[in-house]
């Protein structure tokens, strides 16, 4: 332990607006800890700069997966092990449960929540690439009042997103709607189990009479935020899929990305394994 | 600087015993257990959630023990490999460790055993996949794994013999 522990802080706080009242009264002084996987990992290695935390374990409306008609909500302090045992994800968001199969260990999907995974910001986490293909939305919370937005768009840089220092992120919200999509997910590590990401592709593609009538791409760990491929999708939208069409989505792809070389891979090995995932994703679409 | 931050007191059940222990809210529940609690079968590898040394049972969940804050195993029922065996009734995993040769040098045991039981406990009847992947958050540098796979082969062969509540 290279940290000096009586210089942090962490909070119990009794309920949600007791919370929100402790981060709008000491603005940027509390930050939120939720599953720690990868706060502590930081105060171990005593490189964990902020010192007050406040935990979220005792807030029940953080917490639970509500199926509805038309969509799912989820609470921020969803478990990748809660996304693994709810029936109604398996079926219909293959792409968060694989996300959520590969994140870690048990031990790890036990206690990471993919509340943390957004807001921890990190660009090789892995269930920010199925979120951005699902079109979700999240809720933000203060003690001003809530409001959603689309999650596509939230991060804006590094570690950097549209949060004000005295929100909370409360809940995600899934549209059901990719029922019939087809969909891909590859997570490319050093090995099989837990790897954190050299390149994370998600993707998916609503598919009719052999053209693609509408396609969603993310990728992790090539950009300095998880990103949607948007120039990608819009050039593969509509039309079949032939072999220069598959050949110039690689070209425009290796575009808007920028991977960059780090401890994990480098750049060039990001930006081939990224088309290869994306080529192999459109030949089973093609198939 | 934030002035300093006292210790707290922590209260949960730790083997079906109520203990009380005081620690600083961000220490490591790993730290609290070998240091406060003296029980020092839980081992720290890595210090970072990779290796599972330092795995625990924290309401029956397994969860790498260097990644808790002391404040929230408040209230909590934790299982450390001390609490794995009944008296002097070795579990069925920790009969099959030493039936297969399971373990070498030691270090990984304790986490390897807990991952075997949480293994059992969510997969009565696990396939190969499912063993490997309930290992796979726990290193081991002596090995070579196959032996430990081996053993939790054993270890549900031995709790299909002898365990009629995991059929």
């Amino acid at each position: 332990m290279r940290a000096y522990l009586p210089g942090y802080d962490l909070r119990v706080s009794a309920n949600l607006s007791e919370t929100l009242d402790l981060l709008a009264r000491e603005l940027g002084v509390w930050q939120p800890f939720a599953g720690g996987t990868d706060l502590m990992v930081l105060l171990d290695a005593g490189k964990l700069s902020h010192k007050r935390f406040v935990s979220l374990a005792n807030l029940s409306e953080l917490r639970g997966i509500e199926v509805r008609g038309d969509d799912i909500i989820l609470g921020a302090l969803t478990t990748y092990s809660d996304v693994l045992r709810n029936s109604v994800l398996e079926a219909e968001f293959p792409l968060l449960c694989s996300a959520a199969r590969e994140t870690g260990s048990i031990a790890t999907q036990n206690r990471g929540t993919l509340g943390g995974n957004i807001i921890n910001a990190s660009p090789a986490a892995d269930s920010p690439p199925a979120l951005l293909v699902y079109d979700a939305e999240i809720e933000l919370i203060s003690a001003r009042g809530s409001r959603w937005m689309p999650y596509h768009g939230f991060h804006t840089g590094y570690k950097q997103m549209q949060l004000a220092p005295d929100e909370l992120l409360l809940r995600i919200r899934l549209p059901r709607r990719t029922i019939p999509w087809r969909q891909y997910y590859r997570k490319v590590g050093t090995r099989k189990a837990q790897a954190i990401s050299k390149v994370c592709f998600a993707g998916a593609a609503l598919m009719e009479d052999g053209a693609v009538r509408d396609i969603r791409i993310a990728l992790g760990s090539i950009a300095p935020i998880v990103m949607r491929a948007v120039k990608t999708e819009d050039a593969l939208r509509g039309g079949k899929l032939t072999p220069e069409k598959i050949a110039a989505a690689k070209d425009i792809l290796a575009g808007e990305i920028f991977p960059i070389d780090d401890i994990r891979s480098t750049a060039r090995y990001r930006l081939r394994v990224a088309q290869n995932l994306l080529e192999e994703f459109l030949l089973q679409l093609a198939r | 600087m934030a002035e300093a931050v006292g210790k707290i007191e922590i209260k949960c059940t730790v083997n079906g015993e109520h203990r009380q222990v005081h620690a600083y809210p961000m220490a490591r529940l790993l730290d609290v257990i070998r240091e406060e609690m003296h029980l020092t079968g839980t081992k720290e590898g890595c210090g970072e959630g990779e290796c599972g040394a330092c795995a625990v049972l924290m309401n029956g969940a397994i969860v790498n023990s260097c990644l808790v804050p002391a404040i929230e195993a408040n209230g909590k029922e934790i299982r450390t490999i001390e609490g794995i065996a009944s008296g002097a009734q070795l579990h069925d995993v920790q009969e099959a460790f030493l039936e297969c040769g399971g373990t070498q040098c030691g270090i990984c045991t304790p986490g390897m055993v807990i991952a075997a039981v949480a293994l059992i406990q969510r997969h009565p009847y696990p396939s190969d996949a499912e063993i490997r992947e309930g290992l796979a958050g726990n290193l081991c540098r002596c090995t070579g794994y196959q032996k430990i796979f081996a053993a939790v082969v054993q270890a549900c062969q031995i709790a299909g013999k002898t365990s009629p509540e995991y059929r």
